[in-house]
Formats: structure tokens, sequence, C-alpha cells
């Protein structure tokens, strides 16, 4: 009953989603206000409807219904209640039926929310976010449909992959389909502009802030995505260039670039064409790295000729919105006027720059990704593009971009005086190359790319550190001035600083973790005890213990240094007896920001047990890096002048006056 | 989701694959520090094919063992490292390199980034060559000696931590 309701109701929506797709758009045309707003209407009540079909698949996830094939397959009446809701979403079917409902609350949330926006964007924006919807619905019911019963149920499920019960499936995925599927709003604006043929300063201040909410979830979701990879998998690896984490990489480069690009074309007016490509090219790539890890491509090339039906359904949807968009562009593109002209030296100069080096980035890893699949269909060579592939082209784009980041805010609009920048970064120039030579001095004969790397990182934060010194008037002005002023300031300028700082503070971690990583491989039996990076970690015992749904098999470690105990850490092995599967559960002390992580091997013949430790100096910044740049997001966002909403066209060019 | 499903992917080849272990065994180990140094390097640079994109030195499955030791046989030997390359790819072809040597099949794919990279900056400069010549002249008329500026940027910065207030 509650799958045949769930089932209905995705019906339904698909019904609403093709109302949408059509009435409002002749609304538009024929000047019908009435019909415009309808647009309205049926995306909240899509959002009613996807809604309710979610939360009954939820439910029979909960209830453990096993005459449900979606629920058969990947659940079990033993398994935790938090892993039978993340489970939900933790296979194929269940994880689209929440990639539409994220595409249904962001339609609703620009229907409910969009109250400030001229009556025909909006229709055209909900129209195309319809479209959109409407082929993901017909992807789901025809190919994908999670409400499918089974003849005669069975009494227990098979489980779902242990590797997935983790706390990060109940935050991994939805993080990242909010960033991916966000990028859709831009996609829907860029396209209903070209539809209008018509777009103005006032267009990108209503995009911003929804470029800047997926961005945001997409760097979380990554961020979290490369945490979990590196505390489940077993080995200490946060990033593999494997081609889904790639698929998520491109649309995060090409919607950074794009967040920039905004804001040139905010602030100036300025970019227009290329700000419009750059939306329809994100969306492109969130809705390729769709068709990457859905079609089954990436396992190989055969197993998509295979099974081809899902696949080939989600490259249709592809070609269809990609080609027709980018059509469109091409179209319209030149009807667009140009607008605010600047010197290469300038704000607008620098953040050219940077979208230059992400996109080119960005095509680094595009390239990379699918040229063996390319190569493998066209002659039948099979190569590997693999990680010293992408350190070597993608790492170098880095440097430049790296060190351009600190002088981008402290240039001026229209003309920038590169001297002067450079002047004022005289302190964080100096801090860096003393961090350069402090590290060089202490790690004699070590690497020499390693501090190199940190004193750009280093650059990097104190320029960050500089822009709002200089905002301020710190050591310039009293302190207490200064501290008006930090008042003052609008949240955005603390938000650029934040986020550029996270930058350069993810690059430390990264250059340390990969420098400076120890580790220590070997056979321990109980009472053996190993020395790494100046810890003593001794094997006290092993021993067994009963979950819910599996047994494991657990280590105590006492962890002590120069002599003193410092903690007892107890990496296990799950065995999962549904599926036959076992996981390695890491144990993991954190040292400040540096961690000690320990994952347990097999038992030899002689009783003792394969053990590998490590010691990752620094590795959590990291991930507070992406934390941080994704909390600049947030302060930016909660600045007044985007929670104020667009302004009309007159007012928005008073307010470009009064802003710098 | 994406991390997910390349966790599942693992998942799978573990399941498959049997006794569950995690790459480098101890037992693999060589017993000359620099050479088994040598021999990690190696690792990161080679595909297990049975794999989805993992190099030998993080793979779990047995096919990744038997080239991790097959590696450390041919180093053990006196191989240098470019011989051991050379020796793998002529076992298995240009399929077990991550880095794909550059050559008429793969200029492709190393010509792309510099290209996109020297292309996009000659577009962006020869649009920033035409477009202010014109207009920009006559939009403004007047032009600022390079005092005038500075003291006009000295005073926009000063302004700028007040744009809220106006």
């Amino acid at each position: 009953m509650i799958a045949e309701a769930g089932h209905y109701a995705l019906v339904l929506a698909l019904g609403l989603a093709l109302i949408q797709s059509v009435v409002p758009m002749l609304g538009a045309r024929w000047g019908d206000v009435a019909l415009m707003n309808v647009a309205r209407s049926t995306a909240l009540a899509q959002l009613l409807f996807v809604g309710a079909s979610f939360i009954a698949l939820v439910t029979l996830h909960v209830t453990s219904d096993f005459s449900v094939a979606n629920v058969f397959e990947n659940s079990h009446s033993m398994k935790p209640l938090i892993y039978k809701i993340t489970g939900v979403w933790g296979n194929h079917e269940g994880s689209m039926l929440l990639w539409v409902s994220i595409l249904a609350l962001f339609g609703g949330l620009v229907a409910a929310f969009g109250n400030n926006l001229p009556l025909t964007l909006r229709a055209h924006v909900l129209a195309v976010q319809a479209w959109i919807a409407s082929a993901f619905y017909l992807f789901i019911l025809l190919t994908s449909n999670p409400f499918l019963r089974i003849a005669n149920p069975p009494v227990e499920g098979r489980d779902l992959n242990p590797v997935l019960q983790d706390i990060g499936l109940a935050v991994h995925p939805p993080m990242l389909y909010l960033g991916y599927v966000g990028f859709s709003i831009s996609f829907s604006f860029a396209v209903a502009a070209l539809i209008e043929g018509r777009i103005d300063a006032a267009w990108a201040r209503w995009v911003r802030p929804w470029t800047l909410l997926a961005w945001i979830f997409l760097t979380l979701g990554i961020a979290m995505g490369s945490y979990w990879a590196y505390y489940e998998l077993g080995w200490g690896g946060w990033w593999f260039w494997d081609p889904v984490e790639n698929a998520s990489l491109m649309p995060w480069l090409a919607g950074t670039a794009l967040l920039h690009s905004a804001v040139v074309m905010e602030k100036r007016n300025a970019l227009k064409v290329w700000t419009i490509l750059l939306s329809i090219l994100t969306f492109s790539l969130s809705l390729l790295g769709t068709f990457l890890v859905r079609s089954g491509v990436l396992t190989s090339v055969h197993a998509f000729a295979t099974d081809p039906a899902r696949g080939v359904f989600i490259l249709l949807i592809l070609c269809l919105f990609i080609g027709g968009s980018l059509s469109l562009y091409a179209a319209r593109a030149a009807s667009l006027k140009q607008g605010g002209l600047f010197a290469p030296i300038s704000r607008e100069g620098a953040l050219v720059l940077n979208n230059l080096f992400l996109t080119t980035a960005c095509a680094t890893v595009f390239i990379g990704t699918l040229y063996p699949l390319a190569l493998e269909v066209l002659t039948g060579d099979k190569i590997s593009v693999g990680a010293p592939f992408f350190n070597l082209t993608f790492g170098p784009l880095f440097v430049p971009l790296m060190i351009a980041v600190p002088f981008g805010p402290l240039l001026a609009w229209k003309r920038g005086d590169l001297l002067g920048a450079a002047q004022r970064l005289t302190a964080a120039g100096i801090a860096a190359l003393i961090a350069i030579a402090v590290l060089w001095a202490w790690t004699h004969g070590g690497s020499t790319f390693a501090p190199l790397a940190i004193g750009l990182a280093v650059f990097v934060v104190a320029g960050a550190l500089t822009d709002l010194a200089e905002r301020i008037g710190l050591f310039r002005l009293p302190f207490g001035t200064s501290v008006q002023r930090a008042r003052g300031l609008p949240r955005a300028a603390w938000g650029t600083a934040f986020a550029h700082a996270g930058v350069g503070i993810a690059l430390i971690g990264i250059v340390c973790e990969t420098t400076w990583n120890s580790e220590y491989i070997g056979t321990m039996k109980p009472g053996d005890s190993a020395k790494v990076a100046g810890y003593e970690l001794k094997l006290d015992d092993l021993g067994q213990r009963q979950g819910p749904n599996f047994r494991e098999m657990v280590a105590r470690f006492t962890v002590g240094l120069d002599g003193k105990t410092l903690s007892v850490m107890t990496p296990s092995k799950r065995n999962f007896t549904t599926r036959g599967a076992s996981t390695t559960e890491a144990a993991l002390l954190t040292r400040g920001v540096s961690q000690l992580y320990i994952s347990l091997g097999d038992i030899a013949a002689d009783g003792g047990i394969a053990v590998r430790i490590y010691h990752k100096p620094m590795v959590l910044l990291i991930w507070f890096g992406p934390v941080l740049m994704a909390f600049g997001g947030f302060l930016s966002l909660s600045d007044r002048r985007l929670r104020v909403g667009a302004p009309k066209p007159a007012k928005a060019a008073r307010a470009l006056q009064a802003a710098e | 989701m994406r991390r997910a499903l390349a966790a599942c992917a693992l998942a799978v080849a573990v399941s498959l694959g049997a006794p569950a272990a995690f790459a480098v065994q101890p037992d693999e180990i060589m017993v000359d520090p620099a050479k088994e140094a040598r021999a990690r390097e190696l690792s990161r640079e080679l595909r297990c094919m049975v794999c989805q994109n993992q190099s030998i030195d993080d793979s779990e499955a047995p096919l990744a063992r038997d080239l991790r030791i097959l590696v450390r046989e041919r180093i053990a030997a006196g191989d240098s490292d470019r011989q051991v390359i050379d020796f793998l790819v002529a076992r298995y072809g240009e399929f077990v390199l991550l880095k794909p040597r550059f050559n008429p099949h793969t200029l492709l794919l190393w010509l792309v980034p510099p290209l996109v990279l020297v292309g996009g900056g000659v577009a962006l400069w020869r649009l920033g060559r035409r477009r202010p010549a014109a207009p920009a002249a006559a939009t403004t008329g007047a032009h600022l000696t390079p005092e005038e500026e500075s003291r006009l940027a000295a005073l926009m910065s000063e302004e700028a931590p007040e744009e809220r207030r106006t």
C-alpha cells in the first residue's frame, strides 16, 4: 500500500512537472500572469508529492517491508535504525529518488522565495527546472523504480553493503546532491536568460546566492566523502583520482569559477556571456557525473553495452540538456550586450585569471577521466589514467593560481595597482619566506618541494589576513577604530578571507600528509610493540565482539609517548554474516591536527595479526581547509546584500556605485 | 554517493577476492629499505588491473599482491626502475601504467591541459587588447594622472569599509 502510494505520488509529480514545463512558458509568451503563476503552484506541489514519495520509501525501509525489491536487496531487519534510513539512498534507485527530491526542493525554494524575481524570469526558470525534473522522473519510473514488489516476499533482506554502514552515508550523499543539484538553479537561470535574451547585474545577484549555496554543500560533500574514504577504506588515502571522485571535482572546479565570475558580473556588469556559459557547463558537469556513476560505464565499457537501458537513458538526458543549452547559447549569446570595461590589472582581471586556471584544471580532470573511455570505444586500446597523471598535470596549475589568490582582493575594480598590492603583501611574502627557510633548515636534506609548497600556502593564508587588516586599517588606525571597522566590514569580505585562507590551510595539510607521513607495516602478536613517529604502540590483546548485524575482531593498542601512556586505540575487523563481507574499522587518535591511524589485516598462521600503523602529520588540515571555505561561503551568503535579495535595476545601479 | 560507489566497487572486489587484507603485506616487504622504498614508489605508478583505478600499492586484490611481489622480484634481481616498468608493460600492456606514456595514442590527453591554458590565455590577451582600445577613451574622456589615480585608489580603499553605511 505504501509502496503503491509512493509510486503513484511520483507519477503525479511527473504530471505536475510536465504541466510546469509548458504552461509557464506559454504564459510568458502571451503575457498571461495567471498562466505564469501556475509554475509557482506546481513547483510547490511537486515538492509535496516527491517528498511524499521519498517518505514512503523511507517508511518501507524502516519497517523492513521485504516485499519491495529495493528494501529486500539493501536492508536487513537487524540493521540499526540509522542505517535503515540512510540505506534508502545507499543504492541506485533510492539515490536517484533523493536526486529528484532535492531537485524538487530547490524548485520549491525558488517558487517560495522568488517573489522579488520578475514574473517572466521566474516562470522561465521554473519551467526549465521542470524540464530537468520531468526527464529524471521518467528515468526513475521507466528504468529505476524503487517501489517494485516481489511476487513471493522473502522473510529476510540481503542487508546493505557493509562499507556503506557508516555515519558517512547519512551525510555525504545528501550534501553532495545538494551541491550537484543546486547548480541546476544557476543552469535554469542561465537558460531562462538566454530564452528571454536579457540579462543584467540584477540577474547575477539572484543567481549568486543559489550558486554559493550549492557550492558550499558540494565543498562540504566532497570533503566529507574524502574523510569517509580515509577512515573507512583502511589504507589512509583521502583522494584517489578515481573517476567517481573526479565526477564530483569537475562541477566543483567549474562552480568555483562560476562563483567568481558571477561576482564580476554582479559588481561590474561584465563577463556576462562567460558567466552564462559557466552556469551551463557547471550543471552539465553535474549531469555528466550522474551519467558516469549511474550508467556503469566506469566499471567497464562492456558493462555499459550489456545492460544499456539506464546508461542510454541518462546519455539521452545528457545530450538533450547539454546539447540543447549549448545550442541555445550559441544562438543567443551574441545578443547579450557586453558591459563594464576593465584593464588587465584589476580585480576583474584577477578574477578572469582565476577562471582561466580553474577551467583549465577542470578541463584536465575532464580529459583525464574521459580519455581512457573514449580511446577504448574508438580504438579498443586500454590505457589507465590515474593519480600520477593528475599530480603531474593538475598540480602545476594550482601554483600560479595560489600565487595570484592574495592579489585578487587587494586590487581595485576597473584598474588596479599591482605594485601597490605587492607592497601591501610584503608582510605575507616575508612570512612565506620565513616558513620556507625554517622548514628547509628543519628537514635539511629532505624534500625541497614540500617547504616551497608550504611557503606558498602560508602566503595564501597571510595574504587573506592582509586583506582583512588592510580593510579595517589594523596598525594604521587606532585600535578602537579598527574594531569598529571590522564590525562594519561586509560579511562577504570576511567570507572571501576565510575561504581563501581555507585553500591555503588545505594545502598545508596535503603537503604535510604526503611528505612526512610515516608508516609501520608488520605482523604483531599480543605483547608486541611498534614505534611510529616517536609513539610507542603496544598490542595488548585481541578479542571478539558481537554487533547488531556483524561480528568483529577487536585489537587493543596502548599508545605511549616518552614512556607515558596516552590512550587506548581499538581498531577492528567486522564480518557481516548476511553478505559474507568484511570491513576494516580503522582506529584514529587525534593529536592536535595530526592523527595516528591503525588498521588491521589478516591473522597469520602463527597467531600474529597483520597491522598497519600510520602517523599522519597535519592530516586534519586537509578537511579543515574545505570546512573553512564552506564557512566563508556561509558568511558571504549571510551578507546583507544577498539576504535582502536583488534590488530593482535602478536601485541596483546605485548599489553598484556604493560598493567600493 | 560517488565515493560511496567507489566503496561499493571495492566491497565487491573484497567479497569476491575472499581473504580481505590491506595493500602491502608484512611478508612482502624487502629487507633493504632503499629497495623497498623504490618498490613502493613504483607500485604507486602501476595499476591493479582488476580494480577500478587503484594502484597496486593501495589495492587489496590478490592480483595486486602478485604484481607487488613481481615488482620486488625484479628489483631484487637488480633491474632498474625503467626495466621493471618495461617488463610489466611488455607483459600486461600499457593498461598497467597509471600515467600513460606520451605517444600518438595519448597525444591529446597530454596536450589538452597546456593547450587550454595557452589557448585561453591568448584568447584573453587578444580580447583585452581589442576591447578597451575603442570605447575606453571615449567614455572617460579625460585620463587621470598617476598621482590622481593613486590618491583615488587610496580614497577608495579608505571608503571600502564604510560601504555598508551608504
